[in-house]
């Protein structure tokens, strides 16, 4: 097939779309404003259900990539994408390509749980979030508390911007029970003296395996489980954490002293989603995604035509969502060029 | 705990405060029991600072314990706070300057509501003018009397005497902030470093000197919390919380607490009284009561002002502590003389001495 494609976004959205076009014959050029591609499950340690290594991922999307002979262009930021007749350049850099098709895959970002300033993130030392205890088991360092003392208790905060019309974020991100309930489970394994709750407003256990996942946090691992949101946290003087909830099915406060709090931080869309969006025109929705053609039949194309969306730069999704949504992407696509 | 999370958090709420020509409103209840508070405000607004401020005697109260207390309507505290606005107006000022923070809370949260339901504001209108056929505007700009001196620490700094810092050891002298919870907990980004850091304090005691300490009940109600006061059957909730704060805060040693409310200070100051009493407890370092002070008692005593002048013999635990620490000259001998040396009747002593 004699057509070309640009995919914005080298996460794995994009990197799946990219490789499948380029499988079927189409010229693919993927722009990633990082140095690697791969995105946020790069930084990522292990993948619910399964608790699969994420290099696991990016190591087979990496391989296509290569065997398929897709143009990686990293280190470089999609500064404007416009429509010249059939064609849509995308100007990156110093490079400038004329295409028959753009692809958005830019994805996500993590919130930034500062906003939620009553937790303390980046004040309290022993506040951290659910990306960084990846990265700490990431790089295989014991998980102890800054000053390095052993961890006897830990909280999961759920829906740490997400749900919360406080911080502007209505929508649920979807992903942040199961990693909590997923991460709960592996800091058990790796620190079996560890007591672990997670304060929970609903669990949305709503994947092939979760529900399995959940009970097995319960049954097997101890993990408890309190629905309750967190009012505040505060730093004691030996540097623990008092944290303070209601537990709603018992109908009373709660007063806790724990050693590591971790935030299940939510997803919002990333900045170039943000930008792009907002720049060439699309439809937005949920805080500043970019709204599909049609939530049933469409939902890889977008308000402008020769533009389609892969994966999270649409909304939240779990990575086995993301990566049949990068899929379906490319099939449209590829529909759209023989079309064309 | 990093200092710097805290200052990027500050930089994001700060607010406007005007620089001259304030329309001081009172608290209701300050002038009972820490009576040198609002008068320390006002010397030093016009004799150090060389501000233009004024009260009208015809300012009321803003209504506002009687709308947290649920005994009022909305919409009569509307139009009580209109009429307050309405002589602030006739007396050709613009710059509202409460002393007390739910005064400040409520004229905030009222602000905010008229400008998100305007016909609320017609209605107010509506209701004043048949009440008292008044008229009024709405301040220009409304800061707490806290944010004032926020505004002129510096100035104030510079025109001291003495600072926060142990006159022997050489070390700041450790404090406890307590922000009124009407302050910025309703309207965050109307409080000068948020609701949850709050900086109006914390920048005023550290740059007088003074070393702030955060300990875990710090964002804790003082134990006024209207109803648990003044529903008599509540007290002892009142009072339980008041505990919790001084048991969260012991293990810190803090010398001295500073606040911006009328009711806190009370709360922190005559409870401490009460729990010696019932539990034979004191929380000072010293085995004593932890002082407390409000925020216009602090800039008087660093700026030179007589103790008793400011009103201390008022306070329940007594403050010659902080006063021999920070080296301020006193005279024992007249702690309980009047206006013109007339001999005051000396308190009773408690069984502990705080």
């Amino acid at each position: 097939m004699n057509k070309s494609v640009v995919v914005i976004g080298g996460g794995i959205a994009g990197m799946e779309t990219a490789a499948c076009l380029a499988e079927k014959g189409v010229k693919v050029t993927l722009f990633e404003k990082n140095e690697k591609v791969g995105g946020n499950v790069a930084n990522w340690h292990s993948l619910f259900p399964t608790i699969r290594q994420s290099t696991e991922i990016i190591q087979h999307l990496e391989k296509r990539l290569k065997d398929s002979s897709v143009t990686v262009i990293t280190n470089t930021l999609v500064s404007n994408i416009s429509k010249e007749g059939s064609m849509i350049t995308v100007k990156g850099g110093d490079a400038r390509l004329s295409t028959d098709a753009v692809v958005l895959a830019s994805g996500f970002q993590i919130f930034d749980s500062k906003r939620k300033e009553e937790f303390g993130y980046g004040i309290y030392d022993n506040v951290i979030t659910s990306s960084d205890l990846e990265a700490m088991m990431k790089k295989d360092q014991p998980i102890t508390t800054k000053s390095g003392k052993p961890i006897n208790r830990v909280a999961f905060i759920h829906c740490v911007g997400s749900r919360d019309e406080k911080v502007g974020n209505h929508y649920c991100s979807k992903i942040c029970c199961v990693t909590g309930v997923k991460q709960a489970i592996v800091l058990r394994s790796k620190i079996p003296q560890t007591e672990i709750f997670c304060f929970y407003i609903d669990l949305r256990m709503y994947g092939a395996g979760f529900e399995e996942l959940y009970r097995e946090a319960q049954e097997k691992h101890g993990v408890q489980f309190v629905r309750g949101r967190l009012s505040e946290a505060a730093e004691n003087i030996d540097g623990t954490l008092q944290i303070k909830a209601e537990d709603t099915l018992s109908g009373r406060p709660l007063k806790m002293k724990i050693d590591l709090m971790v935030l299940l931080a939510g997803m919002e869309p990333s900045d170039g989603t943000k930008s792009l969006g907002k720049n060439i025109g699309l439809t937005q929705r949920m805080g500043a995604f970019i709204k599909p053609a049609d939530e049933h039949f469409s939902q890889n194309k977008c308000s402008m035509e020769g533009m389609f969306l892969s994966g999270t730069c649409s909304g939240p999704m779990s990575i086995n969502e993301t990566l049949s949504d990068a899929r379906s992407a490319a099939q449209i696509v590829e529909q759209y060029l023989m079309n064309k | 705990m990093n200092l710097d999370g805290k200052k990027a958090i500050w930089a994001n709420y700060q607010k406007d405060i005007a620089d001259d020509k304030y329309f001081y409103v009172r608290s209701c209840v300050r002038q009972n029991f820490f009576p040198g508070a609002e008068t320390t405000f006002l010397r030093m607004m016009k004799d150090v600072l060389h501000k233009d401020i004024f009260e009208n005697p015809c300012h009321t109260s803003c209504s506002g314990i009687g709308y947290h207390s649920d005994l009022l309507p909305l919409e009569t505290t509307m139009t009580v706070v209109a009429r307050q606005f309405s002589v602030m107006n006739e007396s050709g000022y613009e710059n509202l300057v409460p002393s007390c923070i739910t005064s400040f809370g409520l004229y905030t949260e009222i602000i905010d509501t008229w400008h998100h339901f305007p016909e609320t504001l017609d209605k107010t209108r509506e209701f004043l003018k048949k009440a008292t056929g008044r008229e009024f505007e709405i301040p220009k700009n409304l800061a707490h009397a806290s944010d004032v001196f926020y505004k002129f620490r510096k100035e104030i700094k510079e025109k001291a005497t003495y600072s926060l810092v142990n006159k022997q050891t050489g070390k700041p002298l450790r404090v406890v902030e307590h922000i009124g919870c009407h302050y910025a907990k309703m309207f965050p980004s109307k409080g000068v470093g948020g609701a949850e850091y709050p900086h109006v304090l914390v920048g005023m005691i550290e740059d007088w000197g003074g070393e702030i300490v955060d300990y875990p009940e710090r964002r804790h109600c003082c134990g006024f919390g209207f109803r648990q006061f003044a529903v008599m059957a509540n007290r002892g909730y009142s009072l339980s919380n008041s505990k919790k704060k001084f048991e969260s805060m012991q293990p810190y040693e803090p010398d001295m607490i500073i606040t911006n409310c009328p009711g806190c200070p009370l709360f922190l100051d005559k409870w401490q009284y009460t729990l010696s009493e019932l539990e034979g407890k004191t929380y000072g370092k010293d085995g004593r009561g932890i002082p407390v002070f409000t925020f216009e008692e602090v800039a008087g005593l660093i700026l030179g002002f007589d103790p008793w002048d400011i009103g201390l013999q008022m306070h329940q635990v007594g403050t010659e502590s902080i006063l021999d620490k920070i080296g301020i000259k006193y005279d024992p001998e007249k702690k309980y003389l009047g206006k013109n040396d007339k001999k005051l009747s000396k308190p009773l002593q408690p069984t502990f001495a705080l």
